[in-house]
């Protein structure tokens, strides 16, 4: 693998840069990169900054962290106090607040809630395995990129006969929230970068609805500055040609179709259900949720979960971070009652998260 | 089934813990202030001195590179050079928790002396306590250790702009290393941790004069440690993005788990910052020390943005580093 710092490195970046800042455009433009990676690999290499005036990078929605609901998170809080309960979960989730700020797993499991973080579903199910007399949760969020592997857990559960094992299946899906976010009336995004593992999964072709159906251009991008860049300048191509198509800038790793072992294993396992996102709302079918044959796994079900019912915190504009309307530094709590070390809104917390990244990479004129 | 074990009869003073200091320990450090087995050690030494404690809770206990020993001694050796002594004595303190299989402790103690010797530093006194099964884990180490002063006025203060930053080695290799070990995720990979004394580089470096300020950029990493320089100073330090040394397997493992190298662990790596007269003569020496081969001058201290610590990336791009804020957590996806 070519470090980041390698990648950039290439003479072929300094090229692409070139071309972006001197590029004519024919007025404003706004793009936005739908993937939490994404978001932090521009943060990381300063893109921002040197991108000329008038072009802009906006965050959407794609940190799967950050689309979660507080009240959700107020619900698991609550499970991780079930006794004999084992809660796992990535670790991105351990310092998201419910509605209530300083509260988060990483504080109940210092109070003695078991709470581990784990790195993949299958690491949960060897838990359940190796603790036969406990109850293993594993908090299933994510988008197309972890929905296959949870999905290989649940089957791989039923296949050994682990009872123990359930998922509390917070998954969402990618097309129906962009959907949503083109459909509202300020919305006022000129192109799109397209997350890089969501379409490693799907295919490519899962963006082709953007420029076919909306007239948006569209560029599936890998997350090395120089896959960034060359994203990018096809997307301003495109703008500046009036010619909005579906591009592949990462067929290193995203074919057309995409991973049919992992897409079929999704399909088997797992089914499009509504979803309720922090900032957009409830959106139909645009969460995925166990298929009835799988149900008994269903976390949900087993500790009669109930979610809140808020969606966002006091004060914090997360959701509007999230639908690309606001950027991070506008937000009134930003880096004052809002910082990594005390977050209000999970776009502080995640290393995905738009404001994570603007407070983590600052940029400063040098 | 026979497997010898640790049990609460090893710290309780009497026949078990003799045992364990007659067979184990004394033919491991023996020495003269140790061997004579006081309430403490009496010591010969002439001021100023340098003092510094440090505990070790690392899991897991043996890693590739290292161990809970190994580290125990280079992280006491590694800050007495820091504050430009020769690192002299050591007390070594164990919390040993009930069932820890004898074996692994012999492996401990085998690899603190080996480690003490190469530092030349002496165990000159200790303690051993053993908590329940299930109160600690397998064990906990403590060392306090002495060194005499023999480079004085090593401080952040003494940093003007236009002093060089050098960085000794690789990046990260320590705390990827164990972060790995511990998921389980280390078959086939070729980490290992840097976990090494520092008392030759840093005596390197000091003989070349010009030095301001030595540190080994521990927990938080590299950039959190330069964050403790330049806070509250009027200076602030750019570093270039592409004179980072990072080894590509630490390189290749950050971008899988989301974790940044500036802000891993270190145990055998240490940040010099120089003036600018000696910043060659410093990294020629650093290199041709054992250890040191991989130094670079990452870095530059100005003027600009004062108490902040920067980076030019390889795009041309900045940002700042602030310290490490919580823990490194891997990301999702």
């Amino acid at each position: 693998m070519l470090s980041e710092a390698a990648f950039a490195r290439l003479p072929e970046g300094k090229k692409l840069l070139r071309g972006i800042q001197e590029m004519e455009l024919p007025g404003p433009v706004c793009l936005m990169e739908v993937c939490g990676t994404h978001t932090m690999a521009i943060a990381k290499a300063g893109l921002r900054q040197l991108l000329p005036e008038g072009v802009e990078l906006r965050s959407g929605p794609g940190c799967p962290v950050c689309v979660t609901p507080a009240g959700v998170m107020d619900g698991v809080l609550a499970l991780s106090e079930t006794p004999g309960l084992i809660l796992t979960t990535y670790g991105d989730l351990m310092r998201v607040p419910g509605s209530t700020p300083g509260d988060d797993l990483q504080r109940r499991r210092a109070m003695g809630a078991d709470v581990r973080w784990v790195y993949s579903p299958m690491d949960a199910l060897e838990l359940a395995q190796a603790e036969p007399d406990k109850q293993v949760v594993f908090l299933g969020v994510g988008f197309e990129t972890t929905a296959p592997g949870t999905a290989l857990a649940v089957l791989e559960a039923q296949r050994r006969g682990i009872t123990n094992f359930s998922l509390l299946c917070l998954l969402k899906r990618t097309e129906p929230a962009l959907r949503a976010l083109i459909s509202r009336p300020d919305f006022r995004v000129n192109g799109f970068l397209c997350p890089g593992h969501v379409a490693a999964i799907t295919g490519a072709e899962a963006f082709r609805f953007l420029p076919e159906e909306y007239g948006l251009p569209a560029v599936v991008s890998g997350f090395e500055t120089g896959d960034l860049l060359a994203a990018v300048y096809a997307l301003l191509t495109q703008i500046r040609d009036g010619a909005p198509r579906l591009e592949n800038e990462y067929t290193r790793v995203v074919s057309p179709q995409g991973n049919p072992a992992a897409l079929a294993l999704m399909e088997q396992v797992l089914e499009p259900v509504d979803s309720v996102w922090r900032g957009l709302g409830e959106i139909p079918e645009s969460g995925l949720g166990l298929r009835k044959e799988f149900r008994v796994f269903d976390a949900a079900k087993r500790f009669s979960f109930s979610p809140g019912q808020r969606v966002e915190n006091a004060g914090c504009r997360c959701g509007a971070i999230i639908c690309g309307q606001l950027n991070p530094q506008d937000c009134p709590l930003f880096g004052t009652a809002c910082q990594p070390e005390h977050p209000v809104g999970p776009c502080m917390v995640s290393s995905e998260g738009a404001c994570a990244a603007a407070y983590k990479y600052q940029g400063v004129e040098l | 089934m026979n497997e010898e074990i640790i049990t609460l009869d090893h710290g309780g003073g009497g026949q078990r813990t003799a045992q364990l200091i007659e067979e184990l320990l004394l033919p491991a450090y023996g020495n003269p202030a140790l061997n004579a087995l006081g309430d403490g050690a009496v010591l010969d030494l002439e001021g100023p001195l340098a003092f510094s404690t440090d505990s070790f809770v690392v899991s897991p206990l043996f890693f590739p590179g290292g161990d809970i020993g190994k580290l125990a001694v280079c992280g006491t050796v590694n800050d007495l050079a820091m504050c430009g002594s020769v690192p002299k004595y050591l007390s070594l303190s164990m919390v040993l928790e009930e069932g820890l299989p004898l074996a692994d402790l012999r492996k401990i103690v085998t690899s603190v002396a080996e480690t003490a010797k190469r530092a030349g530093v002496q165990i000159v006194t200790g303690d051993t306590k053993v908590v329940e099964h299930g109160k600690g884990d397998g064990i906990y180490l403590n060392t306090a250790g002495i060194g005499v002063l023999r480079w004085p006025g090593l401080t952040p203060d003494a940093i003007r702009p236009g002093d060089a930053v050098i960085l000794s080695g690789t990046m990260g290799d320590h705390g990827v290393t164990v972060m790995l070990a511990r998921s389980g995720l280390m078959e086939g990979s070729t980490l290992r941790s840097d976990c090494q004394p520092l008392h030759r580089l840093a005596q390197a470096a000091l003989d070349c004069g010009g030095v301001r300020v030595l540190r080994d950029p521990t927990r938080g990493g590299v950039a959190t440690t330069l964050n403790e320089f330049t806070e509250n100073r009027p200076f602030s330090i750019c570093l270039e993005e592409d004179a980072l040394p990072v080894s590509l397997s630490v390189q290749a493992a950050c971008d899988l788990l989301g974790l940044d190298p500036l802000y891993c662990a270190n145990e055998g790596k240490l940040l010099a910052v120089v003036a600018p007269e000696k910043a060659e003569a410093v990294l020629s020496a650093l290199k041709s020390t054992p250890g040191g081969e991989n130094a670079a001058v990452i870095g530059h201290v100005s003027e600009r943005h004062p108490g902040r610590v920067l980076l030019r990336t390889g795009l041309g791009g900045s940002r700042i580093l602030t310290r490490l804020s919580g823990t490194q957590l891997p990301r999702i996806c």
